[in-house]
């Protein structure tokens, strides 16, 4: 048998290799380029006090969760309550992006459905949103305390990812000195 | 009763497809006739069984049976009788019962229409495509069963995706997938000759017509989709290199080389190899859409709901078949033999070259499709490959092919000589740069890239008139015999010239639309009015307007020019009520010249509408070009002489098959 | 959405029973060569959220914000090359559906042109081997009288 007319059978399995591989791979999920960069910087509003703002310098020297969140997005009240849980024992600070949202909708929702964050930032027009890349709510990063992102998670979180990424990342961000 | 029912026929038609494909192909290996008859009779119980299945899925869609989970995903009681069928396969299980439905159709054609082929040939045929079947029943039955239940049952359907409620796209699937299923014919017919030995020219005239007729339908089934995005998706695009398109494509380019392939294994008998790796590459790249499609592996606005364990059986079918065959390929190509000599310059070696092209360019369209699951894969991030590249990289590649395609059919077989031929061609070629130039500087702007996309278009016209001229007039004939030449012309050959005629005009639909478009995104309430391209739209009002489904907001423009109107256009915005997703239907006014395309944009605080305003030149000739190819390929089947012949093939095959 | 457009209906009647006076419509922007300049970039660009569509026809919320972006940029004086670095930077490349020319996506342009140059090769290779190889390797010639029955009668000094 000539070699060369194996060539596509060849060709072919590396070929069905790497579809087989794809199988497991989201198509849709896009990574962040932000990660090991420095947090775009931002000054924000507050939800509780839209008189108040805060910027990214106020939250230097700690390691911090931004949650992204919405009234209007139904994935969020899914991961909600294991946020509100989560804060009870976390040892970093968890901030909220309320974006692209309505002041009034916002704080009713976190008055109905509990509220885990330090504080909520608004981003009524995106922009924020914007420079952190998001592209779909809820998405959370983990920030270290010299500001650079660390993590990135698209979509609600689960109790794994709490428990086996987060959890761990945050304490070991936190523990270094 | 009738969704159980239907289950159970799947069974019988699963058992029949195994007997259709072990019998006969086991009897080929050991020449037991009597088992190679059951070939014939077993496709047809096969195509009774799936066709009854069919019709019991039908039936729950036309009784509003939202016990049936598929039937309540895909329809609702809202839903015209109409859309109810279509609805059928409107989603992955029932589209995955039509491809099955298709496949069966082509069998029994196959199976009516081979009493001229040798026994063990058809038996093979047959025995393969029942191959194919069990494969596609089998992958039904264990992972995308159409009749499952619902309990309790739906009160009302979810209905019928909106962007698949419209005649074009019922049309679209079943046309795509008589041409995919057709290519499984060829497909069958190379592994038929693989697993024989014999791969004469009796063989390739055999293959050719099926071959052509799976080819027309995928054409049209492209064709169609294509016209369908540009009518319905409301952005005036009418090809965006989505995954899935690419998908079909694929196919089509590896079937047009095929074609043109088996021309060369018919005449001369040669590029024999080329030709079974043809069909052998063809029916896997319909296979590898199949799998692109439903495994979610790609991201695409066609995609089917995924699953990965469905996409793993398709893998898996996959590898097996197309494994298979490249395997059993690699193992019997090395004693084809060469076919007869041809020279370094002759239409054998420029339907090579043509054939080179064919592939790098799908070649080109899979490395495209699948580079960013490769990336990924391998862990180097995430990328997006879309038009701009694909629009590049493909038209770039065309060039030399529609050279090719000038030269080839003024050249003659076996051997020509170069002098006498760059002569006769040069002419058409100047006479197209000239051409290009004239369009170019009629429409107002003359650009590089659009020149070369013209000449290209008349150059395929011009040398097909210097071949056509000495046939309808030679030197001392006179004018009056045209129409008596004419008939002497082969058929076969109107239909290439007809089909290669098709391709000038897409190339020219393609680069006037691509260069000369424009468009205007204006604000508009009514009595508003604002110019394109020469054409005045006046907004006339708005009104609300009841679908049997939706509700939809439609605008009322008059387009004039020059003070007289040519057209009245209604643009919609429509929600359908079950989905509530908005849609948008254009308001269009075509003709051979141009497109006038409308449609409405967001809606502005106030009641006024964006609407945007298209002036599209030609871009008719696109969907006009795939007409005449298709036209050109129903001709090429039409031809004499693959009846006329048949009578003397049987005996010289039976001959081989004695000597054998 | 379904109440919205009998509001409209009712809205659009009241228009039209006032003396209402017909104007040319006004361009949604008011600078044509600048939409120009925006579509332009958006057309490349890829709509994260339905991810199957550019950002120029998206109608989703991000789009049509990335696409004032774009605009804002480009009056600030922005290059085209500048706008899509702000892009990447935020979203990856995953956003340009021209990928850009790296060492990760050489292969995907070198590809293509790499594959006409050895397609070519190989065939130039294959067409001097027939030329050179013994004619028993070939079929014979089953048509002597050179019956090219569709080649161009023009060309065939024979007729």
């Amino acid at each position: 048998m000539s070699w060369r007319y194996l060539v596509p059978l060849a060709l072919f399995l590396v070929l069905a290799g790497f579809l087989g591989f794809g199988l497991n791979l989201n198509p849709r999920e896009v990574p962040s380029p932000l990660i090991d960069k420095p947090a775009p910087a931002f000054r924000a509003k507050l939800l509780a006090d839209p008189a108040k703002t805060i910027a990214k310098e106020d939250l230097a020297g700690k390691a911090w969760i931004l949650n992204v969140w919405a009234s209007w997005c139904a994935p969020c009240r899914e991961e909600h309550p294991l946020w509100v849980a989560y804060a009870r024992q976390s040892p970093v600070p968890i901030y909220g992006l309320n974006y692209k949202d309505q002041t009034k909708a916002g704080q009713a929702w976190l008055q109905q459905l509990g509220n885990p964050y330090a504080e909520s930032l608004t981003d009524p027009d995106g922009r924020i949103g914007i420079d952190y890349g998001v592209y779909g709510v809820p998405e959370t990063f983990v920030i270290d305390r010299a500001g650079v992102i660390r993590y990135k998670h698209i979509g609600p979180i689960t109790a794994d990812v709490l428990r086996d990424k987060i959890d761990p990342l945050v304490k070991r961000l936190n523990a270094s000195v | 009763m009738i969704p159980e029912l239907g289950h159970l026929l799947l069974y019988f038609a699963l058992g029949a497809a195994l007997l259709q494909a072990v019998l006969p192909l086991i009897g080929a290996h050991r020449e037991r006739r009597d088992w190679m008859l059951l070939a014939r009779p077993l496709s047809w119980a096969q195509g009774a069984l799936v066709l009854a299945a069919f019709v019991a899925l039908s039936a729950s869609f036309v009784r509003n049976d939202f016990s049936v989970l598929y039937v309540a995903s895909n329809s609702n009681s809202g839903l015209p009788l109409f859309y109810r069928l279509a609805a059928v396969w409107g989603g992955h299980e029932g589209s995955l019962l039509l491809w099955v439905l298709m496949l069966s159709v082509w069998t029994v054609a196959v199976a009516r229409f081979s009493h001229k082929l040798p026994l063990t040939f058809a038996a093979r045929i047959l025995g393969v495509m029942g191959l194919v079947s069990v494969g596609f029943l089998l992958f039904m039955l264990l992972t995308s069963n159409p009749f499952d239940r619902l309990l309790p049952a739906a009160a009302d359907g979810r209905d019928l995706n909106p962007l698949l409620q419209d005649p074009g796209m019922v049309i679209h699937p079943p046309m795509l997938y008589m041409g995919y299923v057709g290519f499984s014919v060829a497909f069958a017919f190379a592994i038929a000759a693989l697993l024989g030995g014999n791969l004469d020219a009796a063989w390739a005239r055999w293959t050719r017509p099926w071959t052509t007729a799976a080819w027309v339908f995928l054409t049209f089934g492209i064709g169609l989709g294509s016209w369908w995005a540009y009518n319905e998706l409301g952005w005036g695009g009418w090809w965006f290199w989505d995954p899935v398109e690419n998908a079909s494509f694929m196919p089509w380019l590896a079937g047009t080389a095929l074609i043109h392939s088996l021309a060369v294994s018919e005449k001369r008998g040669g590029f024999k190899v080329w030709t079974v790796w043809l069909a052998i590459m063809a029916f896997s790249l319909s296979l590898l859409g199949t799998f692109l499609v439903r495994s979610g592996v790609l991201s695409s606005v066609h995609a089917f709901a995924t699953d990965p364990k469905r996409g793993l059986f398709i893998l898996a079918f996959l590898v097996i078949t197309i494994g298979g065959s490249l395997l059993l390929f690699a193992w019997r190509a090395p004693k084809v033999g060469l076919g007869q000599r041809f020279g370094l310059l002759s239409r054998e070696s420029l339907l090579l070259v043509n054939n080179m092209m064919l592939a790098v360019a799908t070649g080109a369209v899979l490395l495209g499709t699948l580079y960013p699951l490769f990336l990924d894969a391998l862990g180097m991030g995430k990328i997006s490959v879309g038009p701009p590249y694909f629009d590049t990289v493909f038209g770039l590649l065309m060039a030399p092919l529609v050279l090719v395609m000038g030269i080839g059919p003024l050249t003659r077989w076996k051997h020509d000589e170069g002098g006498p031929l760059a002569r006769r061609l040069a002419l058409p070629l100047v006479a197209a740069v000239i051409a290009a130039l004239i369009v170019g500087f009629a429409a107002g702007r003359i650009s590089l890239v659009t020149t070369g996309g013209l000449t290209m278009a008349f150059w395929i016209v011009f040398s097909l008139l210097v071949d056509l001229k000495p046939r309808l007039l030679p030197a001392g004939g006179s004018a009056g015999q045209i129409l008596h030449r004419a008939r002497l012309i082969p058929v076969a050959m109107w239909g290439m010239m007809l089909a290669h005629f098709g391709v000038a005009a897409f190339s020219f639909g393609v680069a006037m639309v691509k260069t000369y478009e424009t468009e205007k995104d204006v604000k508009m309430g009514p009595g508003d009015s604002t110019e394109v391209a020469g054409y005045v739209f006046k907004m006339n009002g708005f009104q609300e307007v009841q679908g049997p489904n939706y509700v939809a907001m439609q605008g009322q423009l008059e387009v004039s020019r020059d003070g007289q109107t040519i057209a009245v256009l209604r643009p919609q915005k429509r929600i359908y009520r079950v989905q509530q997703n908005p849609m948008t239907e254009a308001g269009v006014h075509s003709n051979a010249w141009r497109d006038l395309y409308v449609s409405m944009g967001e809606q502005l605080p106030g009641g006024d509408w964006v609407v945007r305003l298209q002036y599209k030149p030609f871009i008719t000739w696109i969907w006009g070009g795939c007409l005449l190819m298709m036209a050109g390929g129903v001709l090429a089947i039409a031809d004499r002489r693959y009846r006329v012949r048949s009578g003397a093939t049987v005996s010289r095959a039976a001959g081989v098959e004695a000597a054998a | 959405m379904f109440k919205r457009l009998r509001l409209l209906l009712l809205l659009t009647l009241a228009a039209l029973l006032l003396p209402g006076f017909a104007k040319d419509a006004e361009p949604v922007n008011s600078d044509p060569a600048l939409e120009k300049r925006v579509m332009a970039l958006a057309v490349e660009l890829r709509c994260l959220v339905c991810q199957n569509q550019t950002i120029a026809d998206s109608h989703a919320e991000l789009a049509v914000d990335l696409r004032n972006q774009i605009r804002t940029m480009l009056q600030q004086g922005q290059s085209d090359d500048q706008i899509r670095r702000y892009m990447t930077d935020r979203y990856g490349d995953f956003v340009l559906y021209k990928p850009p020319f790296k060492a990760t996506t050489a292969l995907l342009w070198v590809g293509p042109p790499l594959l006409l140059v050895a397609a070519l090769a190989a065939l130039f290779v294959m067409l001097r081997r027939r030329q050179n190889a013994s004619p028993d390797a070939f079929d014979p010639d089953d048509d002597p009288n050179d019956n090219n029955d569709d080649a161009s009668p023009a060309g065939n000094p024979a007729r």
